[in-house]
C-alpha cells in the first residue's frame, strides 16, 4: 500500500484515494502544482475545443503561432457541411506587435478572412500574450461587427486564467452572445437542443436521429456539427439536453436564467445511460406528446436488439478482466463504469483532469473496496496504479496511450482521438469491439510483463 | 473538399498566417532537451503549453512524453512565476529524480520578465538543486523565430551551461545533429562509428523517442546523450554543426567558450549533402572513407540510374524547415526532379537565397518563400496554379494532397499519422535510399492507379 510514496508527490497525497480506506475526502478543483507532469491543459485549450465544431464560423486565433497549430483539427469534429473550422486561422503575433500591441493586426486579419470567406459568426480567441499586452479584443470585435455585419465574438481564453474548465466557462459567455438572436417562430414545442456533443467520429449524428425517431425536434447542436443560425435560435427550443461535465453547463444555465429553458443532464455512453438520456427527454414532453414515450421505448427496443448478440459474444471474453479509466471530466467516467458492467468488466482505477468533488464522492460510491480514485494524476502515478492492480485495458486520451502500451496493457482512446462513434447504442457496441480488439490483441502476450504473468 | 475555402487567385496578405508551415519555440527546445540523457524538459509558462508540446511529440513518435510545467496562474502573471520554478525545480527533484531539469521560457514567462538565471541562481543558493544534478535553460519566446529556433536555443543553453574545457582534447569530433529523427541521429552515428571517428553526437533523442515495448514505462528512457558527453564536448577537436538554422548557434558558441572550432554543413540527405559530411568527417578527424560507406554510396547512385527516367521533370512541392529543405531540394535537383513550390514558416533571407541558387537551372519558375505568410494556404494556392507531381512535407500536407489528387510522401514534423520515421533514416546515403523509394513508390503507385487498361505496364 506504500506505492504513493514512491511517485505521488507529497502534496498530491489527498487527490489519491482508495475506495473503502477511511473515510471520503478528496481534494479537488485546485491548480496542478508546479513541477507536476499533469496531464492537463489551459484555458484556451477548453474554449478552442468546445467552439471549433461550429463549422460555419470564423476562429481567429490572436497569439503567437503555437496556440493555433496545436489546435488545428486535432478533435475531429466532423461537419455535414462547411469544413472552414478544419483550417488553422492566426494572427502568429511577433515580438514587434507585443511590443507594440496587436490591435491593428487583429482588425486587418478579421477584415481580410471575413471578406475572403463570408462566415456567419468570428469568434476571436484570447491567449495568454494578448492578456498580458492588454489588446483590447472588445472594442476590436465590436468594430468589425460594426463594419461586416456578422457577429464577432471574443472569447476571453487567455490560458493561465485556470484550466479547461475556465475556458469552457469563456466558451459558453461567447456562444450567449449568439443564442437569443434568431427567429424561432417554427420551432416545435417538442423540440431540443443538444448541448455538450462535439460530433466526434459523426456522434452527433447519431443521437439527433433517436430524437428526430422519437417526434423531437433538435433546434441547435451545441457545437457538434454546429451551425451559426441554429445557434441563434437555440432559445425557442423546448428543452437543453446537456452532456459531458462542464462543457456547457454554464450555457445551460445562462439560457434557463434568461429564456426559461429548463435542462436535464444527459450521457450518451453505455447502454443505461444512452436510453436513460432519451427516456428523461420523453418524460419532459409525454404532456404535449402523449404517444412520445411510446416511441422512446421503441427506438430503445429496436437498437438494444440490434447490438445486444454481438454483445454477448464478446462479453464472454472480457469477463473478469480489469480497467483502468481516465479522463477530462468525470462525468463521462460514470458512464464508462456501467459501461465496463456490460462487458463483465470491473474497473479498479478512476481518475479525471478537472472532476469535482461531487463527482469523485459519487464515484466511491459507485465502484468497488480497492478502487482507486485519483484527480489530476500524473504519468508515473498512473503507470503505478496500472501496474498494482494488474489492469487488462485503459481507457483514456492521447498522452495516456504510449504509457499504457508501454506496459503492455490494451487502450481504447475515448477522448478527442476516437475513430469510431462510442456514443449512442451502435457507440456501445463499437466501445466493447474497440476494448474487445485492444485487451484480446495477441501483441500483449509478447511484452515481458505479461509473459511472466502468464507462466 | 477539405480546404474548398482556399481560392485559387493569390493575394498579397500581410497581417495573417493560414495552416502554418511551423509552430512556435517552445516545443522546439522541449524537444531538444529529450536529447539528453536523464533530463526532464520544463515549460515556464501556463500548463496549456507543456500539454500542447507532449500531446503533438507523443502524436508525432506514438512515444511516453513526460514534461513539466510551472503552471502559470493569475497571480503568477502578474507577480512574476519566480514563486512556480522555485517550487517546481524542488518538485521535480524530489519526485522524479532527472539528472538534469532543462527549463525554457513561452511568451508569457517571457513578456513578464522573468529572469531564469537569476532564478535558477537562487534555487542552487536555496539549495532546491540537489548535488551533482544539473539545471540548464533558454529563453524560448513564442513570438520570435519558430520552432526550429527554440530547437536552436536549447542546443546552444546545452553548450553554454554543460560544455567545460579541461585543457586536454578527447579525440572526439562533436556532431550537433539538427532537428532530425531519433533514426537519424542513430545514422549519424553508425556512419561515424564506420569511419572509425570518435563522435559525441548531441542532443541525441535515439532511444529516447524509439524505445522497445518491454514491459516498463520510464520516465527516462535509456536514450540521450550523457551529461559527461555533454561537459566532453568543450574538448572535443572539432564540431559538425548540421543545419545552419538549428544547430550552427550552439556551434559557434562553443567555439568561442571552449575554442572548438566549427564546420556548418546542411544535414545529409540526399547524395551531394552526405558527400560533404563524409568529407568533412574524413578530413576533420584524418581517417580514410571506408569501403563499406563507399559501397552504401554507390548502392544509392545505383538506385537513381535504374529509375532516373520515371523522375526526370517531375514537379514537386515542399514544405518543412529550413535546414530540412535545402539539401532536399538539392537532392531531388540532382536526381533531375524539379522542386517549384517551396514554403518555410521559419524566417530566413537566407533561405530564400539557397533555395534559389540550388534551384537556378530548373526548367520551371521557382517559387520560395519563408516566414510568416509562407504557409500551406500559400502552397495551395501556388499548386492550384501550376501543379506538381508531387508534395513532400508533414502530414498536414493530405489536405493538399486529397483535394488537389496529388502523391505525397510524408517527410517533416509532424507526422500524426504514418510510422516509420521514428526507425528507418533518411540522412546518408542508406537514409537517400529509403527517400528515393518513398518517392518512387508514390510516384509509380500513382501512375499504376492511372494508367489505363491498354497502357497499364507489369514491369516498371
Amino acid at each position: 500500500m506504500s506505492i504513493e510514496a514512491g511517485v505521488v508527490l507529497e502534496e498530491r497525497r489527498d487527490q489519491v484515494h482508495r475506495v473503502g480506506e477511511g473515510d471520503f475526502e478528496l481534494a479537488c478543483n485546485r491548480a496542478s502544482l508546479a513541477g507536476a507532469v499533469s496531464q492537463r491543459a489551459c484555458v484556451f485549450c477548453g474554449s478552442r475545443v468546445v467552439l471549433y465544431p461550429v463549422a460555419d464560423a470564423l476562429h481567429l486565433v490572436h497569439g503567437p503561432i503555437g496556440c493555433a497549430v496545436y489546435t488545428w483539427d486535432i478533435r475531429g469534429s466532423l461537419s455535414s457541411g462547411p469544413e472552414l473550422h478544419r483550417n488553422s486561422f492566426s494572427t502568429d503575433l511577433r515580438e514587434k506587435d507585443v511590443i507594440f500591441g496587436g490591435e491593428t493586426k487583429l482588425a486587418d486579419a478579421l477584415d481580410e478572412l471575413i471578406e475572403r470567406h463570408k462566415p456567419k459568426a468570428a469568434f476571436v480567441y484570447s491567449t495568454c500574450i494578448v492578456g498580458i499586452i492588454g489588446d483590447d479584443m472588445e472594442a476590436v470585435c465590436r468594430k468589425a461587427e460594426e463594419r461586416h455585419g456578422i457577429p464577432v465574438i471574443p472569447v476571453m481564453s487567455e490560458g493561465f486564467k485556470g484550466s479547461k474548465r475556465e475556458g469552457y466557462l469563456a466558451a459558453c459567455k461567447a456562444l450567449s452572445r449568439l443564442v437569443g438572436t434568431g427567429d424561432t417562430s417554427d420551432i416545435s414545442p417538442v423540440s431540443i437542443n443538444i448541448l455538450g456533443d462535439f460530433n466526434l467520429a459523426g456522434e452527433i449524428w447519431i443521437l439527433r436521429k433517436y430524437y428526430e425517431r422519437m417526434g423531437v425536434q433538435v433546434v441547435a447542436n451545441v457545437t457538434g456539427d454546429g451551425r451559426v443560425a441554429d445557434l441563434r435560435r437555440a432559445h425557442g427550443a423546448a428543452l437543453n439536453v446537456v452532456q459531458c461535465s462542464g462543457a456547457t453547463l454554464a450555457l445551460a444555465n445562462m439560457m434557463q436564467k434568461e429564456y426559461g429553458v429548463p435542462f436535464v443532464r444527459a450521457s450518451y455512453v453505455g447502454i443505461e445511460d444512452m436510453a436513460e438520456a432519451l427516456y428523461v427527454v420523453a418524460e419532459h414532453f409525454k404532456d404535449k406528446d402523449p404517444g412520445i414515450v411510446e416511441r422512446t421505448s421503441a427506438v430503445v427496443r429496436d437498437e438494444l436488439e440490434a447490438i445486444m448478440p454481438e454483445l454477448a459474444r464478446l462479453r464472454k471474453d472480457l469477463e473478469g478482466k480489469s480497467a483502468a479509466i481516465y479522463v477530462g471530466g468525470a462525468f463521462k467516467a460514470f458512464s464508462l463504469i456501467k459501461a465496463f458492467r456490460h462487458l463483465g468488466m470491473k474497473v479498479s482505477v478512476v481518475g479525471s483532469q478537472t472532476g469535482t468533488s461531487e463527482d469523485y464522492k459519487e464515484l466511491a460510491r459507485v465502484t468497488d473496496p480497492g478502487t482507486i480514485i485519483v484527480d489530476d494524476a500524473t504519468p508515473l502515478e498512473l503507470a503505478a496504479f496500472v501496474k498494482e492492480k494488474n489492469v487488462d485495458v485503459f481507457v483514456g486520451g492521447i498522452k495516456e496511450r504510449p504509457i499504457a502500451y508501454k506496459l503492455g496493457v490494451g487502450f481504447c482512446d475515448h477522448n478527442h482521438e476516437r475513430k469510431l462513434a462510442l456514443e449512442g447504442f451502435v457507440g456501445m457496441l463499437n466501445f466493447a469491439r474497440e476494448i474487445h480488439s485492444s485487451a484480446m490483441s495477441p501483441v500483449w502476450r509478447f511484452t515481458p510483463r505479461r509473459a511472466e504473468q502468464r507462466s | 473538399m477539405l480546404l474548398r475555402h482556399t481560392p485559387t487567385e493569390i493575394k498579397e496578405r500581410k497581417v495573417l498566417t493560414i495552416n502554418p508551415a511551423k509552430t512556435c519555440q517552445p516545443i522546439g527546445a522541449m524537444y531538444a532537451a529529450f536529447g539528453i540523457h536523464g533530463c526532464m524538459p520544463h515549460s515556464h509558462g501556463s500548463q496549456g503549453c507543456c500539454a500542447y508540446h507532449r500531446s503533438a511529440l507523443t502524436r508525432h513518435y506514438k512515444e511516453p512524453v513526460s514534461a513539466t510545467t510551472s503552471s502559470f496562474t493569475e497571480g503568477s502573471s502578474v507577480f512574476g512565476g519566480q514563486a512556480n520554478l522555485l517550487q517546481a525545480l524542488n518538485n521535480i527533484f524530489t519526485v522524479y529524480e532527472p539528472d538534469i531539469v532543462a527549463v525554457h521560457t513561452t511568451c508569457l514567462s517571457e513578456t513578464i520578465g522573468d529572469d531564469l538565471p537569476q532564478i535558477v541562481d537562487k534555487a542552487k543558493k536555496d539549495g532546491l538543486v540537489p548535488e551533482g544534478k544539473k539545471v540548464i535553460y533558454c529563453s524560448t519566446p513564442s513570438y520570435v523565430g519558430s520552432h526550429v529556433t527554440g530547437f536552436s536555443n536549447m542546443v546552444k543553453g546545452m553548450v553554454n551551461l554543460l560544455a567545460e574545457s579541461s585543457g586536454r582534447h578527447n579525440g572526439k569530433v562533436n556532431i550537433i545533429p539538427g532537428w532530425v529523427e531519433p533514426s537519424d541521429m542513430e545514422e549519424l552515428k553508425r556512419l561515424a562509428s564506420l569511419m572509425k571517428v570518435k563522435h559525441i553526437l548531441f542532443p541525441d533523442t535515439s532511444g529516447v523517442f524509439n524505445g522497445p515495448l518491454d514491459g516498463t514505462y520510464r520516465m527516462f528512457p535509456e536514450g540521450g546523450t550523457s551529461l559527461q558527453d555533454l561537459a566532453s564536448a568543450g574538448d572535443s577537436s572539432g564540431t559538425l554543426a548540421l543545419g545552419e538554422w538549428a544547430s550552427a548557434d550552439a556551434a559557434r558558441a562553443l567555439d568561442a567558450k571552449c575554442k572548438v572550432p566549427c564546420r556548418v554543413l546542411d544535414i545529409p540527405y540526399g547524395l551531394a549533402a552526405t558527400d560533404r559530411f563524409i568529407d568533412a568527417l574524413h578530413t576533420l578527424a584524418g581517417v580514410p572513407v571506408p569501403e563499406e560507406v563507399e559501397r552504401e554510396r554507390g548502392q544509392l547512385v545505383d538506385v537513381i540510374s535504374d529509375y532516373h527516367m520515371w523522375l526526370y521533370h517531375k514537379k514537386v512541392a515542399l514544405v518543412g524547415d529550413p535546414d530540412q529543405l535545402i539539401p532536399l531540394t538539392e537532392f531531388l535537383v540532382s536526381v533531375d526532379m524539379c522542386p517549384v513550390h517551396i514554403v518555410t514558416g521559419t524566417p530566413g533571407k537566407a533561405f530564400e537565397a539557397r533555395i534559389k541558387e540550388i534551384t537556378k537551372d530548373v526548367p520551371y519558375e521557382v517559387n520560395v518563400k519563408a516566414g510568416g505568410q509562407a504557409d500551406m494556404f500559400l502552397l495551395h494556392q501556388w499548386i492550384k496554379n501550376d501543379p506538381v507531381d508531387l508534395i513532400i512535407g508533414n502530414t498536414y500536407c493530405k489536405y493538399i494532397s486529397r483535394d488537389e489528387d496529388i502523391p505525397m510522401v510524408r517527410h517533416g514534423f509532424p507526422i500524426l499519422d504514418r510510422v516509420g520515421h521514428q526507425y528507418f533514416p533518411t540522412v546518408g546515403y542508406k537514409g537517400g535510399l529509403r527517400l528515393l523509394e518513398k518517392i518512387l513508390s508514390a510516384l509509380l503507385d500513382r501512375k499504376d492507379r492511372d494508367d489505363p487498361e491498354e497502357t497499364f505496364e507489369l514491369v516498371i
